[in-house]
């Protein structure tokens, strides 16, 4: 049976990540390739890595960085964060992403994803999409949740899986930081809606909002940051719990 | 250890490459037909649309090579599919090792059929030693091969039970990415060395 996925995210800057970890295994906390590795030992199913870095330095220190989590960590993983071109997405693949995920970049110009997912093929395109309620309405914002557009999201949702997006990573900025749950309602209402899988991110808090999202939120993986970073929540005990209450999971 | 990873025009080979690294093995990116000849074991990985694949090893002469080598030999993803009689992608006649059909996943569920699966009734035989009691595989693909009676070495279900692993004379071939599937993929792949 086709389990569901745990994915922790890492932030990185300049090719160090960012947001404070607490992992005692690590001699350098700000390592993504050790703290990767030790993800991936703990049984993360899958990994992202969303740069932040705004230089133009950039690309050079992500493809570096890309090839060093290649080489060291044997699970898929997902690089994303200011990718605009075709040939962004060329120098992550050739260095060793499974998948790249692009943002604002395809809700200013849409056919980008075309363009990728017809070159690299579907399965490595992942299309990041923030959202927010406003007045009972779900709007994608762009910029880290700053800046709101007028596409509705369950529309936008739609639109990038047409033009060939693999999979979603939904992010519910209203929920995002909370700690009081994922956002189950926009989460089951798309995943329900497409054929592609989506990834539920924001708000998770303790082990129940994982279970809940996987049931109610009917997502293919989930997401997080600080409760791993953390390790308010071990990955191995919210896999044995998810595992015992009946979710597929690989443990 | 001399590893000969074939060259065609397939995307994900880099991590094929750093896995085999990380394993101890040598291995080479390469489309030369005598390097490829006299590799002690060859890996053909895969992902990409199988028309297009075919046409390029065809055009190298690489369909009849792959046919004629006698070492043990891998074909991962679309490597599996390939190495089948026939697939449903863009209606293609494949390298025929394996009398199987590749077909498309009805659209009942999510297709592709993307994240970790588990590897079912392995057979007892030296590829899939040791992999544990319940083996979980990555898996990108939209396309399956049919179970095979003799040739089938583990099956998965996703809507249907397909070949999740096969095995005939020197070709095997794997529709999971051991390269990205852990702890049981770096097994595969350590015994796939030790043949």
């Amino acid at each position: 049976m086709l389990t569901k996925r745990i994915i922790p995210c890492l932030d990185i800057k300049d090719g160090r990540t960012v947001k404070g970890v607490n992992f005692v295994e690590l001699r350098d906390a700000g390592d993504p390739v050790q703290l990767g590795r030790i993800y991936a030992e703990q049984g993360a199913d899958e990994l992202v890595f969303l740069d932040i870095t705004a230089t133009v330095e950039k690309r050079k220190t992500l493809v570096e960085l890309v090839t060093k989590v290649a080489q060291t960590v044997n699970i898929p993983f997902t690089v994303g964060g200011g990718i605009s071109s075709v040939d962004d997405v060329k120098a992550l693949l050739q260095a060793g992403a499974d998948k790249i995920s692009v943002n604002s970049s395809a809700v200013k110009n849409p056919d980008i994803i075309d363009e990728m997912a017809a070159e690299f093929g579907s399965q490595c395109i992942v299309v990041a999409i923030d959202t927010k309620n406003l007045d009972g309405v779900d709007f994608v914002h762009t910029h880290g949740g700053r800046k709101p557009t007028i596409k509705v999201t369950q529309e936008w949702a739609k639109e990038v899986m047409e033009r060939g997006a693999g999979e979603i990573l939904l992010t519910s900025m209203d929920h995002d930081g909370t700690k009081a749950g994922f956002a189950n309602d926009i989460t089951s209402e798309i995943s329900s809606a497409l054929s592609i899988p989506v990834i539920a991110s924001g708000g998770a808090g303790n082990m129940q909002h994982f279970r809940d999202v996987f049931t109610a939120g009917k997502a293919d993986a989930a997401l997080a940051a600080s409760i791993f970073h953390f390790k308010e929540i071990p990955i191995p005990a919210l896999k044995a719990y998810l595992k015992k209450e009946g979710v597929p999971i690989r443990i | 250890m001399k590893v000969a990873v074939i060259k065609y025009n397939a995307g994900n080979v880099r991590s094929v490459l750093y896995a085999m690294e990380r394993l101890g093995a040598d291995a080479e990116l390469t489309d030369d037909w005598e390097t490829i000849r006299k590799a002690d074991k060859v890996i053909f990985p895969g992902q990409g649309e199988a028309a297009t694949a075919m046409k390029y090893l065809k055009a190298r002469k690489l369909d009849e090579l792959i046919k004629s080598l006698q070492q043990p030999f891998l074909g991962i993803c679309l490597g599996l599919q390939l190495l089948c009689d026939y697939s449903e992608e863009k209606d293609t006649s494949c390298l025929g090792i394996f009398p199987i059909q590749v077909k498309k996943f009805p659209a009942r569920e999510k297709v592709p059929h993307i994240g970790w699966n588990l590897l079912e009734n392995p057979a007892d035989t030296p590829l899939l030693k040791e992999i544990g009691d319940e083996p979980y595989a990555y898996y990108v693909h939209s396309y399956y091969a049919e179970l095979h009676p003799e040739y089938t070495i583990a099956k998965t279900h996703y809507m249907l039970d397909f070949s999740a692993l096969l095995h005939r004379d020197n070709f095997y071939a794997m529709q999971a990415h051991p390269e990205k599937s852990s702890v049981t993929g770096d097994r595969i792949l350590k015994n796939f060395l030790a043949l």
